[in-house]
């Protein structure tokens, strides 16, 4: 018996939610005296995973799998399970794990939990803490089934060391031609800029930036915090910036250490979908805006003079602290 | 004296209108094609409906923080799925199909279905469950797709209100089915899909034949496309036909033991603009954000 993480490996390197996955997972393997296995597929150096606290890797090697196929990485997972005889699952939230997870949790017959924003709250019955209704309330689920399937919210849980290393054994499922019916045929990715999915920091406009030439000032500040850019609805409506930068609600998720809103005014529906950042920064010349209500830091005025200035005063800080 | 025959027929896929003109001892054939592809037989799609609080509504639990609390709140089509309706609407104006809409609840949430079919799906179909557990619901449809035949099952990729994400990934594993997550785009031809899927950073086009499971979301259609049903539509909504059907036997793999909301949150801290300083300090000693 063992935990098995799913580690994403992607553009050489584990993704830091592969390392919080790892150390969420330690945890458990401590309190139930069993031990953490990660598999990885096409990871060309585990030896990372050791230090967050991976017992041992199952690396999945096959040019078949260069492409993503959900189905495919699904399939490797389930074996994985089977062979660790695994009793708990464990994903990341990103969009490739949250295509996968339900399909391994139907083919261990295993319960699933998404959002899971803890540790588990009672390990026996098992239960846990998830986010639901938009991030406006968190909700205990209780899992039934003998194997158990989570994905963690990022920046849920956080990542620590813990002094191991891992041993690596090569894996290899057995897939067939069912596993790889759904094809990439090609696929566009933003390179050299931070995605918000992977951001710690994200830095979003509203439509108070007034146009779409003013989104300099924005891309300088995220540049000093080495953030990802973001824009609310009507912006990206508006056709100011690109959908994929569009968060909110119906947009993308925002689960970031830090969110700093410029010029959005807040409504219900951008903030359902960043609520679960951990701190909210706004500015806006509206001491009114909803935002307010639900920001940590506030700064009311001119976002024209206020961000060029904060891009200054964070420079100067990032010299002086470097 | 001039006769004149017209008639539709089909080739390879193509609907094709023909034209023959006597006219003085000689006939003369005019061929033309319809621009798009015809399906000989109409696609069926069945689009799964969550009936979820409106995103406005006021968020309480009832019966000791067990349940949901409903009163006073409006129910709508869960936007994912009011996205890949609106998609499935559009290939049957497109190309002719057949849209049926499907949800796993009580008696509430036909007023949902009604809605649907005033947007323009055909007929509507409920199966008599609490929809408490993602699997179970899951199971309730497989069954639906399996004794409908359906091409094409269009679900949200998520609800508004579980935020599970786990029902469309289910089903299509459930009937073996090909799945495509987080669907900004799909056409289809024959029985030949291409979809476009959200990933994170950019984007990714995939190739998959029907059978096929689609988690849907903004990008099927954008919002301007969303239809508000007209007085026509919600009339003829009434004369369609909704389906009720028991449920079948399936487990119930987890269970919302209890809801709690959030801690109130304390009083934003207002920084003078004149005082930037003062919160580059406070992000970096208070929040230790940066």
């Amino acid at each position: 018996m063992s935990i098995l993480i799913y580690a994403e490996f992607a553009e050489g390197k584990f993704k830091k939610t592969a390392f919080e996955l790892a150390s969420y997972a330690k945890k458990i393997a401590g309190e139930t005296g069993t031990t953490v296995t990660a598999l990885t597929i096409n990871a060309s150096n585990t030896a990372d995973l050791g230090k967050y606290g991976v017992d041992k890797v199952l690396n999945v090697k096959s040019d078949k799998l260069t492409a993503f196929s959900a189905k495919a990485y699904a399939d490797a997972i389930k074996q994985a399970a089977e062979k660790e005889s695994a009793k708990i699952v464990l994903f990341n939230s990103t969009t490739d794990s949250l295509y996968i997870a339900p399909l391994v949790a139907v083919a261990l017959e295993a319960g699933y939990a998404s959002n899971v924003v803890a540790q588990p709250v009672s390990l026996s019955p098992f239960q846990v803490k998830r986010n639901a209704f938009s991030n406006k309330a968190f909700n205990i689920t209780e899992i039934n089934t003998d194997v158990k399937v989570l994905a963690i919210g990022k920046n849920s849980y956080g990542v620590f060391e813990n002094a191991a290393s891992a041993t690596e054994e090569e894996f290899s499922p057995s897939l067939n031609d069912a596993d790889f019916a759904v094809k990439v045929e090609s696929s566009e990715k933003v390179s050299g800029k931070v995605t918000i999915a992977d951001a710690e920091i994200v830095v979003s406009g509203g439509r108070g930036l007034k146009g779409p030439e003013n989104w300099g000032m924005l891309e300088e500040l995220a540049a000093v915090l080495g953030a990802a850019t973001a824009c609310s609805k009507p912006v990206s409506d508006l056709g100011w910036r690109p959908h994929s930068e569009h968060v909110g609600q119906t947009g993308k998720p925002v689960a970031s250490n830090l969110y700093i809103a410029i010029g959005i005014s807040g409504a219900i529906q951008h903030i359902a979908g960043i609520n679960s950042s951990k701190v909210k920064v706004v500015i806006n010349s509206d001491a009114d805006a909803p935002f307010f209500k639900v920001a940590d830091y506030g700064v009311v005025g001119d976002a024209f003079e206020i961000v060029p200035k904060l891009t200054e005063k964070i420079k100067a800080f990032k010299a002086q602290n470097s | 004296m001039i006769n004149k025959f017209i008639f539709g027929f089909f080739y390879k896929n193509y609907i094709c209108y023909a034209c023959i003109v006597f006219y003085l001892d000689k006939f003369i054939i005019f061929v033309t094609e319809k621009p798009q592809l015809y399906n000989f037989i109409k696609m069926k799609i069945l689009v799964c409906i969550s009936h979820v609080p409106d995103t406005t509504a006021k968020i309480n639990f009832t019966n000791g923080d067990s349940e949901f609390d409903t009163n006073g709140v409006q129910f709508v089509i869960n936007p994912n799925d009011e996205f890949g309706l609106t998609r499935a609407i559009w290939f049957k104006e497109q190309a002719g199909a057949n849209v049926t809409v499907v949800n796993v609840g009580g008696a509430d949430a036909e007023a949902t279905l009604r809605k649907a079919l005033a947007i323009g799906a055909d007929e509507a179909i409920r199966v008599n469950a609490n929809p408490t557990d993602g699997f179970f619901v899951a199971k309730q449809l497989a069954e639906v797709v399996k004794n409908g035949g359906y091409d094409l099952v269009i679900a949200g990729k998520e609800s508004l209100d579980y935020n599970g994400g786990m029902v469309p990934g289910m089903l299509a594993g459930l009937l073996g089915y090909n799945f495509v997550n987080s669907c900004i785009n799909l056409d289809v031809t024959g029985t030949d899909a291409k979809a476009v899927r959200e990933i994170d950073g950019g984007k990714e086009t995939l190739s998959a034949t029907l059978p096929l499971v689609i988690g849907g979301q903004k990008g099927l259609v954008e919002e301007k496309d969303l239809r508000i049903p007209n007085m026509r539509g919600i009339m003829m909504a009434r004369q369609k036909t909704l389906t009720i059907l028991e449920p079948v036997g399936a487990n119930n793999t987890t269970k919302a033991v209890k809801f709690e909301k959030p801690a109130p949150k304390s009083a934003v801290k207002l920084i003078s603009p004149d005082n930037l300083d003062e919160l580059v300090n406070l992000l970096h000693n208070e929040a230790k954000v940066i």
